[in-house]
């Protein structure tokens, strides 16, 4: 296997996705290359239905290209098996998603303790609550939080078992901006004191301002891609 | 405790309605299985252990008198460990308190010791005494129909002369488990009882002194019980042997043995049915939990678990409600157990019957229940297992509609817009439709065979009582007689008409198998014993040739035409070879007859006659008794309407107590699967339905939605469920059927129409407990709610 000392955390190479929805087959990526540095923050852009998520489960070993190479350091995620890539998840990404897909029938603190039970080296729940500002709730049960405290236990529970990735599919896209802001702080913190690696998608322009890099999606490729001169705060954004 | 583990807790207590359901089929399959399975190792241990305590013996044998020095020539005989010889007699008993005769059967005892062999087990009172010739002991179940107690008196006509007896002691014995007069088919504790009396008094009653004229022997280890037998059976030969049985054939241990291969039959076929529904049942609400829980199973793979984690999360679902179902099914079944063991124990007698459910049979229904749960879960969890964590992520793609066939047939263009939404969305499924009608279809189908089995066992001893027997009494006479007996019968008070027969004990030989039987000779169309078949109705005696019950044909091999060998065990001995004329398909018992004429050619007699078939006069009835209570020439009476009500009186009850366990358990598994159907239809649909309330469609109309797709599953369980009743009547029939009893294959039509209405009114009540919900749906709630 390649060894990455300084490399990046991830290359793709070519790559594609075809997949059937019902009756209907979508090319979701027709050939994407990219890198992430390691501790980097990227944002990635663009319309619905461009490729961005099915980019970023890709990445998150939840789902594999039609075609093409992924690297994860020096695990070659599209040589890998389910059971591999269920190791790798387990081992070394946190999830964020849109709709925060919380276990309903747990409680805040238990979402984050299902991650720490099957990790190596947790952080304790509670910490990982505190971490998000959520320490006072962490008792309550999914249906008693609003949208922006759910996906903050989500946050929680993708950091808590101290991951090198962290991926967000649209972590704000159910939320009002004031709470939205919250989530991004949450999220911009984990980067900047755990040294994760971040990649948020998002369709939000606005939030492109806090990323290091911003990489724009369009119809399955990426269109275009840039570096931030000066990353703002996530207070400081505006939409 | 495992945070996983805690999301499974809180899964069950929401779905504690449908898994009560499931677990409810589960326990009533365990329950089932536990309760034959504790009862038959109950029985089972405490026969084996009372035959051995108190030395049953492994061959029995009768014969007309041998003289006491036999004894020593039987021990010598290979394979041969003990023999006791007894003198045993049929009497005429005359109880007090009663005006109709009952039947005694006497049997000798040693007075200075116990019993080599088939020793009595003493629960009152004492055990008789050398000098006092008069003292017997009575069989336990006589007494209590009777009240005796050590201390009454007794009468019986001995040799033709009325003796007064003194009751020292209350007996039980391993030969009389099962308590049944000679040529009976059931047992009647007021009117038969059995009596230990001193060998020396009964001898000296009987002119049996210096001899015996029946004999019991028990076998060496390793001794083969057929060597030995034919050994004896050329050894009594001379002193007039009725051929000698292996311990397997002995009346009371035979009942006891066909019982028991009855319970092992229910135990193991009707459980099986109970777990197939509760696996059924578990696949389609664990599929739908999987289904509603789409995004979580993502999410769990999405942070780490593996596919073996969330299978065995999903699979543990299941296997909670089966461990729940299961204990709770070994708790019933133990209670029932308790139960049937003690109805047991009103017709088997063992000194002490207890009950136990064994560790092993706790742990097969609990490992059975899992099985079932994981086989149940298997592909359920297989597809959870199968969808990939990134399309999990996704709502579900619309569900796929097609036109099937039978909206091209263009039969649905009749139907309403709703009307077709339920067409479509059971044609979407048809796998699963088929297999929920299957569900209460198997409700309806126990029911079937519930009411059945009464249909049956009425049926059959209406048969028995009102087409057979119809005579009101049957005299036997000590001996094989001459005509002028007939006419001494016919001078009895109230008797209206006689019928003649003559019985002749028999070995039937055949190839290599061979049964003692009697042959009954009969007039070629009897009128008061009448032969019938199952199929063939009134069936006349040929002139010539053997009629046997097809239980019997079945036990020789033989076939209408084959010519048997009838070894005669009574007077001169002839051997003869008849030929089969009939096989007759009748429902109880393995009977051989003969028209009475033919059966007096092979006995080369003249008009000889074993007994006579009474009808007589129901007010001269009283008169009858006390007479015939003093005829020296009748050795035994019996009285069928005596049977018929003693048969009521304790089966009858039995099969009530059974009915209605089968009744709630049938319950049981159509309220399991139609209130899981409900549900499961209500969650798949809610938000259709919601859709359809938000559009402006009433309560009734969405309900019409989906309590219609309830009404179509039912419906077509019904016929379903009938068909199956009756295959799975059939099918229990043949495997309980015995050398003892063959249950008529009769379900009557209102049976059917009950086992229906029954669980069509169970899905109603179903349907209307899910109804409410839907009356209570949140519109708002289930619009913004996202799958």
């Amino acid at each position: 296997m390649r060894t990455h000392g300084n490399g990046p955390a991830f290359s793709a190479h070519e790559v594609t996705k075809v997949y059937t929805m019902g009756e209907v087959e979508v090319h979701a990526l027709r050939g994407v290359d990219l890198e992430l540095r390691p501790s980097e923050l990227v944002v990635l852009l663009g319309p619905s239905g461009s490729g961005k998520s099915t980019l970023l489960n890709i990445l998150g070993g939840l789902d594999v290209p039609t075609s093409g190479t992924v690297w994860y350091r020096d695990h070659e995620l599209t040589a890998a098996d389910e059971s591999e890539l269920t190791r790798y998840r387990r081992e070394h990404v946190g999830f964020v998603f849109q709709f925060y897909n919380l276990i309903p029938s747990l409680t805040a603190v238990e979402n984050v303790a299902l991650v720490t039970d099957i990790s190596e080296d947790p952080m304790d729940p509670a910490k990982a609550l505190d971490l998000v500002e959520l320490g006072d709730r962490k008792d309550h049960f999914p249906a008693q939080l609003s949208g922006g405290e759910q996906q903050r236990v989500a946050i929680a529970r993708a950091i808590a078992k101290q991951p090198e990735v962290l991926l967000c599919d649209e972590p704000t896209g159910a939320l009002d901006i004031s709470t939205g802001i919250l989530v991004l702080e949450a999220i911009a913190r984990v980067n900047r004191e755990l040294g994760t690696t971040v990649a948020v998608i998002t369709h939000n322009v606005a939030i492109a301002a806090m990323a290091d890099r911003v990489l724009r999606m369009a119809d399955g490729r990426i269109a275009s891609a840039e570096r931030n001169e000066r990353r703002i705060s996530a207070s400081e954004l505006e939409w | 405790m495992l945070t996983l583990d805690r999301k499974l807790l809180r899964d069950l207590s929401q779905l504690k309605g449908q898994g009560l359901a499931i677990g409810l089929v589960i326990a009533a399959g365990v329950a089932m299985f536990a309760m034959y399975s504790s009862t038959f190792e109950s029985l089972d241990h405490t026969h084996t252990v009372y035959y051995d305590r108190y030395r049953l013996a492994d061959v029995f044998a009768s014969l007309k008198r041998a003289p006491l020095s036999t004894v020593s020539r039987l021990e010598a005989l290979p394979g041969v460990a003990q023999v006791e010889p007894r003198v045993v007699v049929q009497v005429t008993l005359d109880v007090p308190g009663m005006t109709e005769p009952a039947r005694g059967l006497l049997l000798s005892i040693p007075e200075h010791r116990r019993a080599i062999l088939n020793d009595v087990h003493l629960l009152r009172g004492r055990y008789i005494q050398a000098t006092r010739p008069d003292e017997v002991l009575v069989i336990e179940a006589f007494a209590t129909a009777h009240g005796l107690e050590p201390g009454d008196p007794i009468g019986a006509v001995i040799n033709g002369r009325r003796r007064e007896l003194m009751i020292v002691g209350i007996a039980l014995s391993p030969e009389y488990v099962y308590t049944i007069a000679p040529g009976d088919l059931l047992p009647d504790d007021r009117r038969f009882g059995v009596f230990w009396m001193g060998r020396r008094a009964l001898s000296s009653a009987f002119d049996m002194e210096g001899g015996f004229n029946d004999v019991s022997l028990a076998l060496g280890p390793g001794a083969s019980s057929e060597a030995v037998i034919a050994d004896v059976d050329r050894l009594l030969e001379r002193y007039g042997g009725l051929g000698a049985i292996p311990r397997r054939l002995q009346v009371s241990a035979w009942f006891v043995a066909n019982e028991m291969r009855e319970m092992k039959t229910m135990g193991s076929i009707l459980p099986v049915v109970f777990l197939a529904v509760a696996a059924f049942l578990l696949n389609v609400v664990l599929s739908r939990i999987i289904s509603v829980q789409r995004t979580q199973v993502a999410a769990l793979k999405a942070v780490g678990y593996t596919n073996r984690e969330v299978a065995l999360h999903y699979t543990k679902l299941a296997l909670a409600v089966a461990f729940a179902g299961g204990v709770l099914g070994v708790a019933v079944g133990a209670w029932l157990g308790r139960g049937m063991t003690s109805m047991y124990s009103q017709y088997f007698r063992f000194p002490e019957f207890q009950y136990f459910l064994s560790p092993r049979i706790a742990i097969i229904a609990l490992a059975v229940s899992l099985a079932a749960a994981t086989l149940g879960a298997f592909g359920a969890v297989r597809r959870a297992v199968k969808l990939p964590p990134a399309e999990a992520m996704r709502p579900e793609p619309p569900a796929s509609f097609k036109r099937g066939w039978l909206e091209r047939s263009g039969l649905t263009r009749m139907l309403s817009e709703p009307g077709r939404m339920i067409l479509r969305n059971l044609g979407r499924s048809p796998v699963r439709t088929l297999l929920s009608s299957t569900g209460i279809a198997f409700a309806i189908a126990l029911l079937v065979f519930g009411f059945f089995f009464v249909d049956a066992v009425e049926l059959l001893m209406k048969a028995q009582f009102e087409e057979v027997m119809l005579h009101d009494v049957t005299t036997t006479f000590v001996e094989p007689t001459s005509a002028a007996a007939r006419h001494e019968v016919e001078r009895l008070p109230g008797v209206l008409y006689t019928e003649p027969f003559r019985a002749v004990p028999v070995r039937l030989r055949y190839g290599a198998r061979s049964r003692q039987t009697v042959v009954m000779g009969l007039p070629a169309v009897p009128r008061l014993n009448r032969v019938i078949g199952q199929k063939a109705g009134v069936v006349e005696l040929p002139a010539k040739g053997l009629v046997l019950s097809s239980s019997l044909g079945g036990v020789l091999g033989v076939e209408v035409g084959d010519r048997i060998i009838v070894e005669v065990l009574e007077g001169r001995r002839p051997v003869r070879t008849v030929p089969v004329a009939r096989l007759v398909d009748e429902y109880l018992g393995t009977s051989a007859y003969m028209e009475i004429g033919a059966l007096r050619r092979l006995m080369r007699e003249g008009a000889v006659l074993s007994g006579a078939f009474l009808k007589v006069d129901p007010a001269e009835l009283d008169r009858l008794h006390t007479r015939l209570k003093v005829t020296p020439r009748v050795a035994g009476v019996s009285l069928s309407t005596a049977a018929y009500e003693s048969f009521q009186n304790t089966i009858g009850q039995t099969l009530g107590l059974m009915i209605t366990i089968n009744l709630i358990f049938a319950a049981v598994i159509a309220c399991g699967v139609v209130y899981n159907s409900a549900r499961i239809s209500l969650s798949e649909r809610e938000r259709d339905l919601a859709s359809l309330r938000v559009l402006g469609f009433t309560r009734a109309e969405i309900s019409f939605i989906l309590l219609g797709e309830l009404a179509v599953v039912t419906l077509i369980a019904v016929p379903l469920g009938l068909a199956l009743g009756y295959l799975f009547c059939r099918g229990i029939i043949s495997a309980l059927a015995t050398e003892l009893l063959r249950i008529p294959m009769v379900v009557e039509p209102v049976s059917y129409a009950w086992a229906a209405v029954a669980v069509v009114a169970v899905s109603a009540l179903s349907g209307l407990a899910v109804r409410r919900r839907l009356d209570r749906l949140d519109l708002v709630a289930v619009l913004k709610s996202r799958e």
